[in-house]
């Protein structure tokens, strides 16, 4: 599990043991895969890309080509433990709609997301008057399928004006964590685990 | 094993066990034609049910005996595919109703020592999938490791799931569809319409004379080939390029009714050599089976319901250009086996050849459907 994305360690080391996991914008299903063979997790995964579908599925993982913006409907209520959207939610078109859907399909949700109050954006913006290119946003203004992005403390008080109960949360700056009340300044992205 | 004459390339069976058909008659003996590749394991895990298309049949990686071309599926079914004989026990039988060696309206009635023609009963695809079990308890097989179909064949594989839960643990459903359409049925219905419209047809009885309905064959072949292609394919295989004449290399318009036009001469050359291998009635029972195909009927109205307590896994493919039975029909199948909790994989794959594409080179369709197999070994 050591090669895991951070944030997908994360998850990964707080998913409860042979739960049921839909991992929303799963890529080639490294983390499904991960929490298939570690925590003995019955995940399944819904994917934009055809090609990382065919070589999630190469994998042996259940995957399903289709849009979080227009598939998650189809998920009956409460059909799994925890729904996971990983560096997927400031792309869709509609965050609100899709987090509803995921507190709605899963118990519980593990969102993670970059943080657009990240230090480094703030300098870009306020120095060099130039939307950020970060490591972890690496693509230019015109070019980024990030749509929506959205700072911790942004996320904060969207889950709070929305009622939503936040059972955990992860700060992580680098490969390493950061403190909460610093967070919105020094993390370069959050995981929140969220329940409705 | 390699001694059991139940086995290999070219065989065929006799059941005497009667088989309640959909329709409410009961069908005795049954006929099945059909081929197995590699060995059966001893616990018999590794057999592996390849179901064939409407006009297809069990040669799906061994030459046909008569037109000697090599099998319809060698890309997916040999050494070193998917689904690979060093493996897998695969079996191929030919379907109930068509006319390679499997009961059918071809076939003797053996109460009146005459072909059944247009008294063989209406058969439906859960009929066919029955026939197939029946087969597979003579082959000595309690479990499928997979069903795999594409087209008609992915909806005995999607039929096989629902009728016998038990006996199957992985479905890939390629290119398939849940129910025939209204457009689905319409076209099915030129093509039979064409055959009993030819006078050689003859209300079906038409084996004793020398001279089949080919022509209404043709026509029916050459309607269903056009939306097994895409508009896209035709274009850039025949434009509207004209076909080479004795007397002009380049074609012309000969201001008459000859196949002037390059795609013309493709789909009567289609239409003919269909002929040669196809008979008249199986092509009504079988399209007519196709038509009936409503899984979600056979279920209460709701096609979630018959994935219910289904065990099995599920494996669907579409092509983005398939317009017989395009990506919104796997997505609806999809919808209903999430409602139903079942285990289902998904891919829509990008190719310019339409519903065919199945059946021709696709390093993705092979590389999902290796994959998938191995997850389920």
């Amino acid at each position: 599990m050591t090669d895991l994305r951070p944030d997908l360690a994360i998850i990964a080391a707080n998913i409860a043991k042979r739960s049921r996991a839909l991992d929303v914008g799963c890529g080639d299903g490294a983390l499904m895969a991960a929490l298939r063979d570690t925590a003995g997790v019955d995940a399944r995964g819904l994917e934009i890309d055809a090609r990382n579908v065919a070589a999630a599925v190469a994998r042996g993982l259940s995957v399903v080509q289709g849009d979080a913006d227009r598939d998650l409907a189809d998920y009956p209520d409460a059909s799994f433990d925890y729904a996971i959207l990983s560096q997927t939610l400031q792309t869709t078109t509609r965050p609100d709609v899709v987090l509803d859907h995921l507190l709605r399909i899963g118990r519980q949700a593990f969102v993670s997301f970059p943080n657009f109050g990240h230090w480094r954006v703030r300098t870009s913006l306020l120095w060099g008057g130039r939307m950020p290119v970060t490591r972890l946003l690496p693509e230019r203004w015109y070019d980024t399928p990030n749509i929506h992005h959205v700072t911790i403390d942004d996320f904060r008080a969207f889950v709070n004006q929305r009622g939503i109960t936040v059972e955990g949360a992860w700060f992580l700056s680098g490969d390493q964590q950061t403190t909460s009340p610093a967070a919105n300044f020094l993390a370069e992205h959050a995981v929140f685990l969220l329940r409705r | 094993m390699s001694h059991d004459a139940r086995f290999g390339l070219g065989r065929s069976v006799c059941l005497p066990a009667p088989l309640r058909l959909d329709g409410g008659s009961l069908l005795s003996p049954i006929d099945i034609a059909y081929e197995t590749y590699g060995t059966l394991d001893a616990d018999g895990g590794n057999a592996v049910l390849v179901c064939h298309a409407l006009t297809g049949d069990q040669h799906v990686a061994s030459d046909h005996p008569t037109t000697g071309k090599p099998g319809w599926w060698t890309r997916m079914v040999g050494a070193g595919k998917p689904i690979d004989p060093a493996h897998h026990f695969i079996i191929c039988a030919n379907v109930l109703g068509s006319c390679m060696g499997s009961s059918g309206p071809a076939s003797i009635n053996p109460a009146t020592h005459k072909p059944w023609a247009m008294s063989f009963p209406v058969i439906t695809i859960r009929d066919m999938v029955r026939a197939q079990a029946m087969l597979l308890d003579y082959l000595g097989v309690a479990r499928l490791r997979a069903v795999v179909g594409g087209s008609m064949g992915g909806m005995q594989a999607l039929s096989w799931a629902a009728t016998f839960p038990d006996r199957v643990r992985a479905a890939i459903v390629i290119a398939a569809t849940a129910r025939h359409t209204a457009q689905n049925i319409a076209f099915h219905e030129v093509g039979r319409q064409a055959v009993m419209a030819d006078p050689n047809w003859q209300g079906g009885d038409y084996y004793a004379a020398s001279t089949p309905p080919s022509a209404g064959l043709a026509v029916a072949r050459m309607a269903a080939h056009i939306t097994y292609l895409s508009e896209a394919g035709l274009t850039e295989k025949f434009g509207r390029r004209l076909q080479a004449r004795p007397d002009s290399p380049n074609g012309a318009k000969t201001f008459g009714f000859d196949a002037d036009f390059q795609v013309e001469s493709y789909l009567r050359h289609q239409g003919i050599s269909f002929t040669d291998r196809f008979d008249a009635n199986s092509y009504l029972y079988i399209t007519r089976a196709m038509d009936y195909f409503d899984l979600a009927e056979e279920h209460g109205g709701r096609l979630a319901n018959a994935f219910c307590g289904v065990q099995a896994r599920f494996c669907l493919v579409s092509f983005d250009t398939d317009w017989l039975y395009p990506t919104a029909e796997s997505r609806s199948i999809v919808h209903a086996l999430n409602a139903s909790g079942a285990a289902a994989s998904f891919v829509e794959l990008s190719s310019p050849y339409g519903h065919d594409a199945f059946l021709l080179d696709s390093p993705e369709l092979n590389r999902v459907v290796d994959g998938f197999l191995r997850s389920v070994a």
